[in-house]
This record gives C-alpha cells, structure tokens and sequence, in this order.
C-alpha cells in the first residue's frame, strides 16, 4: 500500500463517516498512535477511491502540511450555487447533530409531551426558532391565520373580537424574552437522572417577540378597572389551555405576540398568536391564543390545579407558583462532552431571572469551594437570557464545574440542597438549582450532584 | 400629465389634515356577538360560575367511560399505562378531612388525579374542554356531568344512584378528599414575592468539602441514545459515545491535538415514514412498537397476523370500526382519521414486522 503522505497526486474528500465508530471512539479515548494513524490512511485511501458523497475532508498533517491547505478544496476550485437556490434557507448540511429530541420515558404520549432545545451547541442568547423547545399538552396544529379570532371578554365595557389584521395594524412592541418550562430540570430534583445539558435544561428558549401590549387590547375594550383582579387567557387547541395571569402583571409587560424573531410564530410556538408572559413559566404563555377573559377571581383551570401544581412536604400543593427564578447553567463543557486535549478553554454558559436583569454570574471549577466573575456578553436584558463566558487553562485533573447566577434584586441562585429542605424532592417545578458538570480526567464531562 | 400630478398633491394635501394622532383605533375590532361568546366562554370558575345548568347519573357516566374514556384510563380509571391514574390513593378519612394524607411525607408511589384534585369545577370544566383526548369538546353538557359523577363514584366519594347536578355540585364539593389541599402562600406567584430561599454569594473557601452525591448510573448511559451524534462533531468539544463504556484514560499533553477524525455525524437513522404515521394519528398512545400498552405491541400484531392471507382488509376493518376481545377486554374505538392509503402504508409496515 502506497504512503498516501507521499503522494503528489489530488487527495480526494472522503465520505462522511469511513472511520467506524470503533475507531472513532478508540482515538477519542486514547489518542492518535501510529497504528491508529496507518489505519486511518489506509481507510481514507479506501474511501478516496470509492468517491461517494462529497463530505468534509478528514486529513492527517504531514511534514510539508496539511492537505486542507495544500490541496484546493472542490469549493475553491468550481462555481458555487446561485442565489435562491434555498429560497428558504436551511442550515449546513453537516449540521445534523443539534435537534430538539425527546426524553425517552419523559412522557409516555407524543401530543402531551416536550422535545427539548440542544443547548450543548448553541451560541450568544436567541435560540434558532426551528430549535425552539416544544410543550404540547394536546397536540399541535398549523393554524390558518385568516381563520384565527382573538375574543376579549368578560369585565370589559365592549367584548371584542379581533383578527390577525386588526391585531397587526396596532402599535406593536419587539421584545427579547426567555421562555422556560416550569418543569425545567425537573428530572434533576432527587438524584442525577439525565445525561447532558439538552435534556436537564432543554426546556429553555429564547426569542425575540413581536406583538401588542396585552394593556392597549383590554383599554380598548374598556376593562373595568375598579373590579378587574385577574386575566384567564385560552389557547384555541384542543386542549383550549387555560391560565390566570393577575391583572397587575397582565398590564405590565405582557403582550400578545404573532413575531418570533422577525417572522411569524412557528406553528409549534403557537402560529399565528401566543401570549407572551415575561418571567413567568411557559405554560403560561398560551399559544394559539383565541380569548382573554377579564375576572375578580382566579380560574384554577386544570393546568394549574391538576397540573403544574408544587407539592411540598407537607403534603400540601402550592398553586398558582408563577415566576421562574433566577438560575444559569454551563452549557460547554457541559454532561456528555469531551473535552479535546488538556489546555484553554472557553467555559460558556447562559443566565436568567424571571424577576430581572442578570447582574452576575461566578464560576466554579471546584465544585464550589472557589468563585470566580464570568464576562457578561451583551445585551444584558430584563427576564433574557445572558450569556456568559470565562476563560479557563485545563490541567487534565478531575474538575467540578459550576455556576452561579446574581440578579438585580440581589437573589443568588441556590444550590440543590437549600432547595430541597424547603421544598423537598417532589415538588417537579420550579427548580433553578446549582447545576455541577464533572470533567473527568479522561475528559468526559458527566451530569453530577455534590453535597 | 403636470395637472394629474397637481391634483394628486392636492389629494394628499387634504388627505393628510383630515388624519389625527390616534387615542384609540378605530376601525380594529369589533363588538363580540352574545352567541360568540357562549360559543367560546366554556370556562368554570371554583365558585362554579361559569357552570351550564343540567345534571348527569353516574349510571350514565359508566356507559360514556366505557364508550370513550376507558381505553386510555382504565376501566376503573386506575390504569397507569397511557395517562397517570385518575382514581386511587384517596380515603374515607380524608374525605372527612379534606386533606389526602398519603401526599405527605412522601408514602404515596405516584399522585392520582383524585388526590391532587381541590376544587370539583377544575375536574368539570376539565372534561369539558379537553376530553375525550383525541375529540375534545364533544361531549354533551349531561355527559360532562355524568363523567364527573362515575370519577367520584369510582372514587368512593359518591353512592352509585348518585346523580351530580347544578344544583347539588357545591355541596359535592365538600366531600372532595384534598379540597384543603391547596396554597397560594408562596412567592413564587408574581416578581416581588419572597423567594424561599437566599444564598450567600461566598467567594473563596465557601464549601469545606465537596463530594459527589449522585450521578447518572451506567446502565442509564445509553438511555439517551449517542450523545457523541447529539453534538458537533468538530468545535471545542466532542460528544461522548455513550454506546460505549465511559472513557478511563486520562488525558495525554496533547494527544488529541491532531484528532482530526471525524467522529460519527449521522443522526439516528430516520424512523420510517410508516412509525412516523403511526405516531401523528395516535396509534402509538396505546400501542407501543414492541411493548404492550393499552392494547398489544406492534410487532405482537405483526406476527400474529403475517401469515394470513386477508389480514390487511381484516385489521383495516378493525381499525376504522374499533374491536374489542381480540387481545383482551380493553376495546379500541373506531380510527377515522387515516386515509385508506396512509392506514394501508401503517398496516404493511406492522404486517412486515413494524421495524
């Protein structure tokens, strides 16, 4: 067999994948040695000459250099495609690795259960709208806009009904807003129950949203000012969810959203209307928003009275438990990583409160012994995410990293145990605990919790 | 041309002082009609406002539960396989208290819907609005009434002969088990309640010593699938195959430098476009692939019926017809929804062993 290194000839690309995952993952574990570096060519000669699907090149640096550079790519050497070839573009084809996905034995329904966000890979705050975790609770469906109605009844002085093209002619507002499940992390609360950050953090989002003040539709219908106490607002799914929103917070920020990141709502994010509730939990934030009723008195509709309901020690449930607290988790590394070599690293992470602005964020990578300031990266918003990043020199010994969130009313995001001797372990909702990521000295990253 | 341009000046000349800074938008919206209203206002307050008149016997409850609601709940509204349990863990005792004792201190395996239930409107307007699971909003007023009573009669909450109605649900109310069991006092309801809890924010020495409590088991390693196809597969990180054991090398000074393999990118291999049909019409909800859930696996269908020669037209039949006794007692309602071609695509693929 010819030293492929000593070719002159082209190197050709390689089909994704001509290394097995055996070999894969015996060069993750131990590195690249002779024997494994002469298969590799060997396997890549095979595959040159077979020339199926162009894929990205695997090379090996020579002593002249490496071949990524010493030989054009295709790309470099060919016209490219024309414009509108994607008149809706979609992402790289070798971006197949960062889907929602499922928490096997979450749920044991399709249409009522959750996919979460791939937080492992992704950058900066806004989450890619076709990456936006998923909540149903009766199935979704891709509403037809000119169809959909939105009612305003109740204690108002005019009910009114509103299409999309009434909605869409009045003052609008844009908005960066974190969404996150009330049931985030709630595998998390007795023990370790999950493997990587997707699945113990994946029911987070965050969009930029388009709508109009909930406070300009219920003015406009005149709501009563002196006997309004509450707002129930109802989805148009089979489902018709259902929840009540205190009348202070419904005038507050709350508005009711058809933008997402300057297209419309996708149909699994409520197409073509949600609510969107700054702070408070998602379910909340009705999707296919059909009505808001104005009231004296709360609800107590089957998803925050069946469901979505905290209980505590004492065998009571807490009811109506709104607000997502402070909270922040290292997205990389992060649980099911593994960590490429010993040396720098970015460790990056995200940051959030349902009551504000992120004012801090520390890091540990001592399992909390120790803290250290994170950069906070811009725009630091009200109830956004933040993202954070700290420069850190790995030194190949076992690590416990953690953080640690501050937000502007000075609430410090706790760790598992303070929350649990409140709380219990059996309360689902609700959990922004400490997160703690072991990097092995292999340089596997798992899901841990310490004392 | 001149004069066209002119009068066009003056036309939005004029047009421009009749316009005014808005104080409210007219023309947006238009008054709700009474019937809209009734049409979408369903809701039912725990003050029961809200709730239409009419009445509903438990006896008829029975017939609609077994109609509509048992192949998902159970027959006794215990089953455990496609929903948590409806009925069960509640007592007489707590019937008298109001309070389910077997939700403190952690004694009870799982919550039924009858233990954490407060308020008998929620489990009303419940049923109401959302069942049955694949039709909901088609039950009539009496039957949403009715389905109520069976639930508290399975329950032990009410006598057999008990007929709940408008009239009489308040004071049914009173005998709910946990209807005591709900607070509000909390601060996690609005932005300037008081969180349960405030750390310090310690910064150097805070911890004495730290020990890891729990981490995920190794059987519990794969249950996720590759983690090394859920990351990319180039970037400051790899994902870890956890389809193999947990890597136990420590790390060389850079011996991953020249790692510029490329490890697996393939997601998990599509499912079939036949699975996926399954999944969006509601047949995998009962039917697991290769588990028996409320009704049998898949494959168990598969390998019973692939050797004979009319199964396709005598499952197609059962599944637009609904069936019963076959497999056991629990029956399956009438499918409607798939076309013929798509129920044909589903039936081959479980014929052919639903892989």
């Amino acid at each position: 067999m010819t030293e492929p290194t000593q070719r002159r000839g082209r190197l050709r690309k390689a089909p994704e994948n001509y290394v097995d995952d055996a070999l894969a993952s015996d060069i993750t574990g131990k590195g690249l040695n002779a024997e494994r570096r002469d298969f590799l060519r060997r396997s890549f000669l095979a595959a040159s000459a077979s020339m199926a699907a162009v894929s990205s090149v695997a090379t090996a640096a020579t002593a002249e250099g490496d071949p990524s550079i010493l030989n054009l790519p295709e790309h470099s050497v060919t016209l490219g495609k024309p414009v509108v070839t994607n008149p809706y573009g979609q992402p790289s084809k070798f971006e197949t690795a960062l889907l929602r996905r499922e928490s096997p034995g979450l749920t044991r329904v399709g249409a009522a259960s959750v996919s979460f966000a791939p937080l492992q890979g992704l950058f900066g705050i806004i989450t890619p709208s076709g990456l936006h975790f998923e909540r149903h609770h009766q199935g979704w469906h891709d509403v037809d806009p000119t169809q959909h109605r939105l009612m305003i009844n109740g204690l108002v002085k005019t009910p009114k009904v509103y299409t999309m093209d009434d909605l869409m002619r009045l003052p609008s507002v844009s908005r960066m807003h974190f969404i996150e499940c009330g049931a985030n992390t709630a595998m998390e609360w007795g023990n370790v129950a999950v493997p990587s950050v997707q699945y113990t953090h994946g029911m987070l989002s965050c969009s930029e949203f388009t709508g109009v003040p909930l406070s300009t539709l219920l003015d406009d219908c005149g709501f009563d000012r002196g006997k309004a106490k509450f707002i129930l607002a109802e989805g148009a799914d089979g489902s018709s969810m259902t929840r009540t929103i205190p009348i202070t917070r419904a005038l507050d920020d709350v508005f009711v959203a058809w933008g997402m990141n300057g297209e419309m709502l996708r149909p699994e994010n409520g197409y073509p209307l949600r609510l969107v509730v700054p702070g408070i939990q998602g379910v909340s934030w009705v999707k296919w928003l059909r009505r808001i009723e104005v009231g004296d008195e709360p609800w107590a509709s089957k998803d925050e009275a069946l469901h979505y309901v905290d209980l505590m020690p004492d065998g009571l449930h807490r009811q109506y438990t709104s607000i997502q607290e402070c909270k922040s988790v290292i997205t990389t590394p992060s649980g099911g990583q593994v960590l490429l070599d010993k040396g720098f690293y970015n460790i990056t992470g995200l940051a959030w409160s349902g009551r504000g602005k992120i004012r801090r964020v520390d890091v540990s990578v001592d399992g909390g012994r120790n803290w250290r300031s994170a950069r906070l990266e811009g725009p630091v918003l009200d109830k956004c995410l933040t993202r954070f990043n700290l420069d850190w020199v790995w030194d190949g010994k076992p690590v416990i990293l953690q953080s640690r969130a501050i937000d502007d009313t000075g609430y410090v995001q706790p760790t598992f145990n303070a929350l649990r001797a409140v709380r219990g372990t059996r309360s689902i909702y609700h959990n922004n605990a400490i997160q703690s990521w072991l990097v092995a000295e292999s340089g596997e990253v798992s899901n841990v919790q310490v004392n | 041309m001149y004069r066209l341009i002119n009068s066009l000046l003056l036309t939005i000349a004029l047009a421009m002082t009749h316009g005014a800074w808005a104080q409210s938008f007219p023309n947006v919206g238009r008054t709700a009609t009474s019937a809209e209203i009734a049409a979408w206002d369903i809701d039912v307050r725990p003050d029961f406002k809200g709730l239409p008149a009419g009445s509903g016997s438990v006896l008829k409850g029975q017939q609609v539960w077994d109609e509509k609601c048992a192949s998902c709940h159970g027959t006794f509204g215990e089953s455990n396989e496609v929903f948590t349990p409806i009925v069960g863990g509640t007592t007489k005792e707590d019937i008298a208290s109001g309070r389910v004792a077997a939700l403190s201190g952690n004694k009870q395996p799982q919550r039924t819907t009858l233990m954490k239930l407060a308020t008998l409107s929620t489990l009303w307007d419940y049923i109401r609005r959302a069942m049955p699971w694949t039709a909901p909003k088609t039950l009539t007023t009496e039957e949403v009434y009715a389905v109520t009573a069976y639930i508290l009669y399975m329950g032990e909450i009410v006598p057999e002969d008990f007929t709940l109605s408008d009239k009489n649900i308040a004071e049914t109310q009173k005998l709910i088990p946990n209807r005591h069991g709900m607070t509000a006092a909390h601060g996690l309801r609005d932005v300037g309640g008081k969180p349960d809890v405030q750390a310090s924010a310690c910064m150097k020495d805070c911890a004495a010593q730290v020990q890891v409590k729990s981490s995920l088991p190794e059987v519990a390693r794969p249950a996720h699938g590759n983690l090394q196809q859920q990351n990319r597969h180039y970037g400051a990180v790899r994902g870890a195959d956890t389809l193999k054991p947990v890597l136990v090398h420590a790390m060389g000074d850079g011996s991953r430098r020249d790692m510029v393999v490329q490890t697996a990118a393939t997601t998990t291999a599509a499912t079939s476009d036949a699975a996926a049909l399954a999944k969006q019409f509601g047949c995998l909800a009962c039917h697991g692939i290769a588990n028996k859930m409320v009704g049998p696996a898949l494959t168990e269908i598969g390998a019973r019926y692939q050797s004979q020669k009319d199964a396709l037209p005598k499952l197609a039949e059962r599944v637009r017809k609904g069936s019963a006794g076959n497999w056991g007692n629990t029956p399956m309602p009438a499918q409607t929804q798939p076309s013929d071609a798509h129920l044909t695509q589903v039936l081959n693929w479980i014929l052919a062993g639903a892989k």
